[in-house]
Order: C-alpha cells, then structure tokens, then sequence
C-alpha cells in the first residue's frame, strides 16, 4: 500500500476539520495574491513558517517542503530584480513560499482518508448533475491497487524485452504493457458487474 | 458510465502514477530533466478517448491532491498543486481530454500524422498555454517570457509525442477502445 505523506501528531492544526484547512488554504491562496505590499506578504509568511514547529514539524521537515521549489523562487527573484526591483522579488518569492508551504501543511497535517471523506462528502450535492461518489470511491480504491500491479507487470516485460534486447525501446516497453493491463481491466470489470455492483 | 469504463479511467490513472516511478532522464547539453509521466495524459487521451481520459487524469491528480506521492520523485500533496507549476497540473487533464477529442474525430482514419498532430496540440500546444499562464501570474512575469523559460523541456515532450503516437496507434490495432468517431 501506498503511504500518504501524512505526518502524525497532536497539534491544533492536525485535530482541525480537513475541510476547514482546505477553505483557509484558499483563502490564503487568494489572500496574498490580492496583497500587493511585500511586508504584509511577508507577514503572512512568517506566520506560515511558525505554524511548522508549532504543529511539531522540525526544520528538516520544513526543508523538504520548500526544497522542491527553491530554484524556481531564485530564478523568478532574479527575473523580477532584472525586470523590476528587489521588492518586486521578494513580493513574488514570499507569495510562493507562503502558499507551497501552508499547503504542504495542510498535507502534512491532514489524512489522506480524511481528505478522501470529506472529498466524498462534498460530492453528494453532485448527484443530480451525474457524478456518483460510490463509483468515484470504487475508481480511487481501484486506482491504488492497480499501481503495485502495473508496476510488476512493466517489471515483468522489461525483463522479456532485455532478453530481446528491445529494453531500449519504450515503445516496445509500452505497448505490452497497456494491453496486458486493458485485458485485466476487462476482467476486473467482469468481476465487479458478477457481484452486481451498481 | 459502465463499470468498464470506470475500470479504464483507474487503470490509466495508475498507470499515469506508475510512468512517475521511472528515474527521470537527462538532456544532454541543456540538463533539463525529463520524467516519462508527463506521457500519462497523452496516452489517456488518445486511447481512452476525451471524456474517460480527461477523467483518469482528473482522478490522478485528486489522488495526488489528497497526499500520495505519486507525482515524478515522489511528490504530492496541495503544495505541488497550487504551486509554480500548478497549471501544467490542471493543464494535463484538459490535454488529456483535447487529445482524446482530436483522435475520436480523426478515429476510422486514424495515421500517423493527424494522430501525431493531435497529441502534439493537446499535448504540447494546449498544456503550454495554460501551464505558462499560470506561471506568468505566480511570478509576475509576462507570458512570452514564461514561454521562454519553458521552452527546453519541449524537446523531452517531443520524444514523448512521438512515443505517444506509436502507442496510440498499436493499440488501436490491437485493442480498440475508441468505437465511432464523435
């Protein structure tokens, strides 16, 4: 099984509501792009960054949040200096840092099954326009089961195409590998409508 | 939706975060990284066709939304959705369902070129266009210079153009899912 990237503790923010973290993540989200003082942003940020050991999230932690992002603020810093001034760039960085790391923090804190509950939950009102939640909830389950077993099978004809010498080849790779899937697609299928799901 | 569709938009999706599981690979020259993910969206569209394959990579990204790590170097959660790159996020689920409209339409003469053609627009065209707006807003930067700081990865999404359309048009031979042109 997959894990989420839910990090477990007891802080405010990992007992609050999934969906309340969701609404103050656009707001947030809205919030600084509609600031156009780069103190106020900066603020905001601050505040965001004291949220990480307050929820008992480590500078390590915090780190790995903001690494992944980290050469694009230096580049769109550079741009905005070349283009405009340093407090035009640190306006845009700090905007970009708050959202990535508050969202990070709404993942970090929250439950993937909770996320998936309240997403489930908020699908009801949906019905009349067509979306079925049991049949999203049936995809999403279907979805992780399907990854360990697409995985081996790529292993399986990796080893199959090298003994060909075809493990260049990805098209070689990805054909087989589509149709070996689509066939147990067709199976599954017939197994969930032989249990009369629906 | 039948429950074979339902099984198609899944397996695609999985199969999308499995393509994320390949180490990515490194232009010479201009050492840009080049995952095989992005092939995901591509190949959803043009073989599940518009509206299962726009959907498969709509249920990927909920996945990765809620905190799996199933993005290239196992990535997710919110902060890569809403982040710098979050239009090519969204983007890829339109690219998937553009390219499945373009080969729907194109499907009982379905060649080498109009299939080409059809996932490089959708693929390249259509995800550009929203994945550099989105860029231009979050960094306050014009839109021909988003385009310009994105054009090296065109060349990683080429290679995958043409990998896509090889795909797609194998397994229409071998395994159509697309029935009648729409």
């Amino acid at each position: 099984m997959i894990a989420g990237l839910y990090i477990d503790g007891n802080s405010a923010l990992h007992r609050a509501a999934a969906g309340a973290k969701i609404l103050a993540m656009i707001a947030l989200g809205t919030g600084v792009f509609l600031i156009p003082d780069w103190p106020v942003v900066a603020v905001v940020l601050a505040t965001v960054l004291l949220l990480y050991p307050v929820s008992g999230f480590g500078p390590r932690i915090l780190w790995a949040q903001i690494k992944p992002v980290l050469w694009l603020l230096l580049i769109f810093f550079a741009a905005q200096l070349w283009l405009a001034d340093w407090q035009a760039g640190l306006l845009v960085v700090s905007r970009i840092a708050a959202i990535v790391l508050f969202a990070s923090l709404v993942t970090l804190t929250t439950k993937t099954s909770d996320l998936l509950a309240s997403l489930e939950r908020a699908m009801q009102p949906l019905r009349p326009i067509g979306v079925n939640p049991e049949k999203v909830s049936l995809a999403i389950s279907m979805v992780l089961r399907f990854i360990p077993v697409i995985a081996q099978v790529a292993g399986e004809i990796r080893d199959a195409q090298r003994a060909r010498g075809l493990d260049r080849s990805i098209v070689a790779m990805v054909v087989p590998l589509i149709i070996r899937t689509l066939k147990m697609a067709d199976d599954v299928a017939d197994a969930i409508d032989a249990r009369s799901f629906d | 939706m039948k429950t074979k569709d339902i099984v198609y938009v899944a397996l695609f999706a999985a199969l999308t975060a499995v393509l994320g599981l390949f180490p990515p690979i490194t232009l010479p020259v201009t050492g840009v990284p080049v995952t095989a993910q992005s092939l995901g969206p591509m190949l959803a569209g043009a073989i599940l066709g518009a509206r299962r394959g726009g959907l498969s990579i709509v249920l990927f990204l909920v996945l990765v939304a809620v905190g799996l790590p199933l993005l290239s170097g196992g990535r997710g959660g919110f902060g890569v959705m809403i982040g710098v790159t979050g239009g090519f996020m969204f983007g890829w689920a339109i690219s998937a369902f553009v390219i499945g409209l373009l080969i729907e339409k194109f499907w009982n003469r379905l060649n080498v070129l109009n299939a080409g053609l059809s996932i490089a627009f959708g693929g390249i065209v259509v995800l550009y266009a929203i994945g550099n707006a989105w860029v231009a807003v979050v960094a306050e930067i014009s839109y021909w210079q988003a385009t310009v700081g994105a054009a090296p990865f065109l060349i990683g999404d080429a290679i995958k153009v043409v990998i896509a359309t090889a795909a797609c048009l194998a397994v229409r031979r071998a395994y159509p899912l697309i029935s009648k042109a729409g």
